[in-house]
């Protein structure tokens, strides 16, 4: 299964994100590779509009089945996202990629 | 004649200024007074007339026709806005995104996104005298203020004398629904009060206007209060002070009536006479 998560850098000891719109990295993490990768987000800064839309896209052709974040996505986003029939848990927002993966784990995660 | 009253800080007397004035100029000629704070419009509280004409106003969206399009995905390549957006097999169009720029619909090879029109709200004409008043408001709910106020703007060159003296009470802020309500004008008159928050949102206001290369000058509000340093400003920079309106308490008392100033303090009357006397003289050079 592919994790998506909204992060501060590209490794499992990096900050998350709390934001999604407007994260710095995707980072989608498959356990059954056990492997990452990574999409550098940061050029979202010049945009004045639309950022939520924006990084759902890009999320929706990394083909996560579940997103792991902060405060959650707007209601543009949200949107996107159930089209895209992704999963969403909040609530991860000050705890590293490895702590938000191991809250999601042991269903310590608040579903949306 | 188009002069936009507009400030950088929000209450500071926009519409205070703008219907005053308004009244002052309907005791000798024809005015058009423009709401044009159609988030919040509120000149109408002072400014009553009849109903000539009611319209409800349309921005265009794309709407998506399955049917025909291929999924090419040029249409959310072309989108600034991220108002559209390819999401596997269907397009996802977001109305409160989208600027009408008809981008996608146009450059769509299989044109699968007509524009269709969809409401964003109101425009009311009043007559009263002298006055002519429109005012628009957008509906509740609708995200952008600027293309109402492009078709009001339309609507008054339409309807109007480009020679009568129009005031348009702007929004608040340096923002999109600013620029939309004083791109157009002759003259911006930005109102400001003499206190450290005035001073520092005026050279916000004073930045944006030099952007638009627009000729403004600057009226002080509530003068008597705060310090001397807008004043300093406006003198060190050469921007003209067209009138400084004392601080009082009667100001507030009559506004929160709903009723006109300048007819009962005479010296608010003296510094609305010297605006008015500004604009004239402005339009004569023109």
């Amino acid at each position: 299964m592919k994790i998506a998560f909204t992060a501060k850098g590209t490794e499992w000891e990096s900050e998350m994100d709390p934001r999604f719109g407007r994260t710095e990295f995707i980072l989608v993490y498959d356990d059954e590779k056990d492997e990452f990768t990574s999409f550098d987000n940061r050029e979202i800064e010049n945009e004045a509009h639309g950022a939520g839309p924006k990084t759902s896209q890009k999320l929706f052709e990394m083909g996560p089945e579940v997103l792991i974040t902060g405060n959650g996505p707007g209601g543009n986003a949200a949107t996107v996202l159930e089209k895209a029939g992704i999963e969403i848990y909040i609530g991860a927002g000050q705890m590293s990629v490895k702590e938000a993966y191991k809250a999601y784990k042991n269903k310590n995660l608040k579903g949306v | 004649m188009k002069i936009a009253i507009a400030s950088g800080k929000g209450g500071t007397g926009k519409t205070t200024l703008s219907t005053n004035l308004t009244a002052l100029f309907a005791e000798t000629e024809t005015v058009v007074l423009s709401d044009l704070d159609v988030e919040e419009p509120n000149s109408g509280l002072f400014i009553k007339g009849k109903l000539v004409k009611e319209e409800i106003k349309y921005k265009m969206i794309p709407e998506w026709k399955e049917d025909t399009c291929t999924l090419c995905g040029e249409c959310q390549k072309n989108c600034n806005f991220h108002a559209v957006i390819q999401l596997g097999p269907q397009i996802l169009v977001f109305p409160e995104l989208c600027h009408s720029c008809y981008a996608c619909s146009e450059l769509c090879p299989t044109s699968s996104l007509p524009m269709i029109s969809q409401r964003m709200g109101t425009l009311n004409h009043c007559e009263n005298g002298n006055i002519s008043f429109i005012e628009s408001r957008l509906d509740i709910g609708q995200e952008q203020a600027v293309p109402l106020i492009a078709q009001t703007n339309d609507y008054i060159d339409e309807t109007f004398d480009k020679n009568i003296v129009k005031i348009f009470d702007a929004p608040p802020g340096t923002s999109c629904p600013v620029i939309e309500a004083t791109k157009d004008v002759d003259f911006v008159i930005l109102i400001t009060e003499p206190t450290p928050f005035g001073l520092h949102d005026l050279k916000l206001a004073v930045e944006t206007m030099k952007e638009l290369k627009k000729d403004f000058g600057v009226v002080i509000n509530r003068y008597g209060i705060g310090n001397n340093d807008v004043v300093d400003y406006c003198e060190g920079d050469n921007i003209p002070i067209l009138a400084k309106i004392p601080n009082s308490r009667k100001v507030a008392e009559l506004y929160s009536m709903g009723k006109l100033i300048y007819t009962e303090l005479p010296e608010v009357k003296q510094e609305l006479q010297k605006i008015r006397k500004y604009i004239l003289n402005l339009k004569i050079n023109n």
